[in-house]
């Protein structure tokens, strides 16, 4: 592989894997929001916080 | 008012929904092949920059279209639109954001279809022994229905019978089935793909046969990614480009904005929309470039590349070459890359699905399983056609009008409704309403500017498209007074059966000529299909809105 294409593939995919891995982490780690909220699988946390 | 209001399990489950929609065949498929023939390399330039300004753009308003009309009970898009603008008008132009869906799900869950059935023999090492061409030839005896590969009489039929029970079922148990296969199939699909792309990075010469004794991976490698800076000034490759971004990202399909209506309003979307589209990204830029361009030039050389890539290669030469890895290996590859087809494929057609349901629920009270069942139905009856015609042209005739031309006109539609009707005032307190990122404000000026004149260009190129494809060659003539000479795939001339109508004249054998007339009858019954789909969503949006009348709750 030429320098150039090693070049142009690596950056690329480094930039958009970057991006990809960025924002999947922010989801994952950001607090959610307080109920109601649009996913029922908190539901349950949500009632337990309650009690 | 809904029977029931359904809801997403979590956040990641939504993501992965989104991304799976996104993500589909020709994530492996049409981009390489876009980027081999529109400068390697330089090709990704503007295809990053359309991403930018075109389809992160059109993500924000679909997702916050969809959140928007979610808050008033809508979770299509005749009465999503209806709710941002009154009009009388607005809700049929939101009909083709299910019959986009409906038309495309025909056809595709036909491919979808075809990866289950490769799957299978895959496992069955149909494929061993068989020269290249002995399998391309599979292929064609595989869609001819009146040949069986299995033995099975009419195959084809009953694997797309199959494929459409399991996405009917699937649906039929509401979102929380869509969530299960992204969550399982979005995963399996990175994993199956690393590892053929890990294949096609480390390939290098060792495919080299003597048949093809130049083959070489990296020369795959190489042209795909090294960059021709000329073509940045070649228009062709911006409208290419511009495409891709389109296609992949699944926007102007009613699709996303149908998800995002499940969400509550005070939940972010600035975040999940960049996330899922990034994902889809990392599918088509990451593993798409590195499967099918290096394994092909590693065994047959990059000129057979050049001359053959296309979206047949996935069915007509993959299973050859994985042969070349030996039994047990060819038949791993085979499940691997026709497994993650098959869940690119799914999670698409799911998706596809859940605007019609949407709507049958919101306006006649449907429950889940009447929905999915009436789907699956209206599906199988606009796809048998194009299973049982697929040589006669019916299935590329769906393909553009439904595949292509509807989602064009529809995201150039809604771009201009959200920005300019429903305003962008407006439009950007619902996109960063709840946001978790800040969204940079420039994307006002683009969404407001940039993006709705991209798309009136997309189809505006789409309608006129040059000679050739030859944008910069074409401008030149136009201006310099020789004209403008339209392609046969350009809209204009596509409806007049210019193309076939060519061919005839040009042919001398009346075998030839008649098979041409035949296939101009069919692609005229698949016309006629379309515009009755079209014309039935119609009448049930009007149906939809008397009933609305009756009951107090119409808008206009």
């Amino acid at each position: 592989m030429n320098t150039e294409a090693l070049i142009t593939m690596v950056l690329t995919q480094g930039i958009v894997i970057c991006f990809t891995a960025y924002f999947f982490y922010k989801v994952l780690t950001i607090k959610p929001k307080s109920e109601p909220d649009s996913f029922s699988e908190n539901d349950d946390e949500d009632l337990d916080q309650r009690q | 008012m809904s029977v029931k209001s359904e809801s997403w399990g979590s956040r990641v489950g939504l993501i992965l929904a989104m991304a799976g929609n996104a993500v589909g065949l020709g994530n492996f498929l049409r981009f390489p092949v876009q980027a081999v023939q529109n400068g390697g390399g330089a090709f990704i330039i503007p295809y990053l920059v359309c991403f930018l300004l075109m389809g992160i753009p059109l993500l924000y308003i679909e997702w916050a279209s969809g959140r928007f009309g979610g808050k008033f009970g809508n979770h299509s898009t005749p009465y999503i639109l209806d709710s941002m603008v009154k009009g009388r008008i607005l809700k049929y132009i939101g009909v083709f954001g299910i019959f986009t869906n409906v038309a495309v799900a025909a056809y595709y869950c036909y491919i979808e279809s075809w990866t289950m059935s490769y799957v299978y023999h895959s496992l069955a090492g149909t494929f061993e022994g068989m020269s290249q061409s002995g399998v391309a030839g599979f292929f064609d005896s595989y869609v001819d229905i009146a040949q069986s590969t299995t033995g099975i009489p009419f195959e084809a039929v009953i694997f797309y019978i199959l494929c459409l029970l399991l996405n009917t079922y699937i649906l039929s148990k509401g979102l929380g089935g869509i969530e299960k296969v992204a969550k399982i199939g979005m995963p399996l699909l990175i994993l199956f793909g690393m590892i053929l792309a890990i294949r096609g990075l480390t390939l290098g010469t060792s495919g080299a046969s003597d048949l093809f004794p130049d083959a070489n991976a990296w020369d795959g490698l190489n042209f795909l990614w090294t960059p021709q800076y000329s073509s940045l000034l070649d228009l062709k490759v911006w409208m290419a480009a511009a495409g891709q971004i389109f296609f992949t990202l699944s926007v102007g399909m009613g699709t996303i904005h149908c998800y995002a209506a499940y969400m509550k309003p005070k939940d972010d979307i600035a975040l999940n929309a960049v996330s899922a589209g990034f994902m889809n990204e990392f599918v088509e830029v990451v593993l798409g470039s590195l499967i099918v361009i290096p394994i092909a030039a590693g065994y047959l050389g990059l000129d057979w590349v050049i001359e053959n890539a296309g979206f047949g290669m996935a069915f007509q030469t993959m299973p050859y070459l994985f042969q070349q890895w030996g039994p047990l290996l060819a038949a791993l590859a085979g499940l691997f890359w026709f497994g993650l087809l098959f869940f690119a494929g799914i999670t698409s057609s799911l998706a596809m699905g859940t605007p019609w349901m949407g709507f049958m629920r919101d306006e006649f009270n449907w429950g889940r399983n009447k929905g999915a069942w009436s789907f699956g139905l209206l599906i199988l009856v606009m796809g048998l056609p194009t299973v049982l015609f697929f040589k006669q042209g019916v299935f590329d005739e769906y393909d553009y009008w439904a595949g292509t031309v509807s989602l064009v006109v529809f995201a150039m539609l809604e771009t201009i409704l959200f920005s300019w009707i429903f305003g962008m005032k407006k439009g950007w307190a619902e996109i960063t309403s709840g946001a978790d990122i800040k969204v940079p404000s420039i994307y006002k000026f683009i969404i407001k500017f940039v993006t709705p004149i991209m798309l009136i260009i997309i189809f505006l190129g789409s309608l006129f498209k040059p000679l050739n494809n030859d944008w910069s060659g074409n401008i030149s003539s136009l201006f310099s007074g020789n004209g403008w000479k339209l392609d046969n795939g350009s809209i204009i001339k596509t409806i007049t059966h210019a193309g076939i109508r060519e061919k005839i004249a040009l042919a001398t054998d009346p075998a030839v000529i008649s098979q041409l007339e035949e296939n101009i009858f069919y692609i005229n019954i698949a016309r006629f299909l379309l515009i009755g789909l079209f014309i039935f969503i119609s009448s049930l949006v009007y149906i939809a809105f008397q009933k609305r009348r009756r009951e107090g709750r119409a808008t206009l």
